[in-house]
């Protein structure tokens, strides 16, 4: 691939997800790029950038795109997100909506489906607590290759060591073969959808808790701020918001604030978010 | 430095094993089947066993059971690692008191990851 073709590539990956690579990263789109171009029996990358310049609305564009993101995720990553959701925000919803008796929650980069699917592990820990509520888990992605891995729930046996406790693996999966499947109790509490977070997604509601763990890192600062400022309309003044370990508000937006003392987890900052209330106002000024 | 029995037949999987927990700063002993595990359990108990299940002699299982007799013997945090990657396998060992399973093959961060779930690192 010459060097033209990759930062075609580059523009390309930007536009359409907001996804920085790096000029270093010639390697990585190279060595994610062959599989693509066998499958279609494309015999050069010089060939493949052709043929996507010739049509960048095609689904082979689309396809190279997927190919270039990031899907690496495992279940319970980091740990720390989901000992908040048992110690600090399932308990904080739990009061907070005991009146409507619904939680929304929205992992926003959901890959192959082991992060919502650890969401859903730890609901089923707090059954009791959430007797009489409703809660939904909206997992979404950008690439539809990775979210049809995750609606069957099927995972080696690779992936199934690493983060997930053995006690979990013995109780929530059944074994296929070489594989392991989730059970469909937990499949059933997880919505998959497509979503490009570049695209307005007010469409989805608003959300108690909104996972974007590990995406940020990959935008340019005006993209990170741009989503950042987004999710925040999508939640209610006592919503929380996860970020990866690698990432922050802070520098970013006024918001969200940092909780104290809980390393990755933000609230709406009351004085300083762009609510969904002020675009009512907004309007009534208008008319 | 914590100390980790890494119990195996194998001295490539030993020597496999070693190399990865000594890179996670355990200072390593070794034994070849699950009678010469019990006799170092007994002269002094290590902090973590990484324990295969099938071995000539004692195998893991067996071991895990008299292991968890040994007055203190419930404090070493047991982590099987074995190719007997079926439920029922799971299941029983920790029945008999493991506190994780590795499925082999394995590698660096399975052997990571499963050490830190069970507050070894």
């Amino acid at each position: 691939m010459t060097p033209q073709d990759f930062d075609y590539l580059r523009k390309l990956l930007r536009e359409r997800s907001g996804l920085v690579l790096s000029a270093e990263k010639q390697y990585l789109a190279e060595s994610r790029l062959v599989p693509v171009a066998r499958r279609h029996a494309i015999a050069t990358l010089g060939e493949l950038v052709g043929k996507i310049k010739a049509n960048e609305m095609s689904p082979l564009a689309m396809e190279v795109v997927e190919a270039m993101t990031t899907n690496e995720t495992f279940f319970f990553r980091d740990k720390v997100p989901f000992d908040h959701i048992r110690e600090t925000i399932l308990p904080a919803l739990i009061t907070a909506r005991a009146r409507e008796k619904r939680i929304r929650i929205w992992c926003t980069a959901a890959s192959t489906g082991q992060e919502p699917y650890s969401i859903a592990m730890i609901l089923r820990e707090f059954n009791a607590q959430l007797a009489g509520y409703r809660t939904e888990i909206i997992a979404t992605d950008i690439s539809g290759e990775v979210l049809a891995r995750a609606k069957a729930g099927i995972y080696s046996q690779f992936e199934v060591q690493r983060g997930l406790p053995i006690q979990q693996l013995v109780k929530y999966f059944s074994q296929v073969g070489e594989t392991w499947q989730i059970a469909p109790e937990i499949r059933a509490m997880v919505q998959f959808r497509p979503l490009n977070l570049l695209k307005d997604f007010s469409a989805l509601g608003t959300f108690d808790l909104v996972f974007c763990r590990n995406v940020l890192i990959y935008f340019d600062q005006d993209t990170k701020i741009q989503v950042l400022n987004r999710i925040v309309r999508q939640m209610p003044e006592t919503g929380f918001l996860a970020l990866g370990a690698a990432e922050t508000v802070v520098g970013l937006t006024d918001a969200f604030k940092p909780m104290p003392d809980r390393r990755g987890l933000y609230v709406p900052n009351l004085t300083k978010a762009v609510r969904p209330e002020s675009n009512v106002l907004k309007f009534a000024l208008k008319a | 430095m914590k100390t980790c029995l890494v119990v195996d037949d194998s001295s490539v999987i030993r020597k496999v094993a070693r190399r990865i927990l000594e890179g996670l700063d355990f200072k390593i002993e070794e034994a070849e089947d699950g009678e010469q595990a019990l006799i170092a359990c007994r002269q002094r108990l290590p902090e973590a066993i990484l324990l295969d299940w099938n071995m000539p002699r004692m195998d893991g299982y067996e071991f895990l059971r008299m292991l968890r007799r040994l007055p203190g013997g419930d404090g070493p945090k047991v982590v099987f690692c074995t190719t007997e990657n079926d439920v029922a396998h799971i299941a029983r060992a920790l029945h008999a008191g493991a506190n994780e399973y590795i499925m082999k093959p394995f590698d660096k961060e399975i052997v990571e990851a499963k050490f830190q779930e069970v507050g070894l690192i």
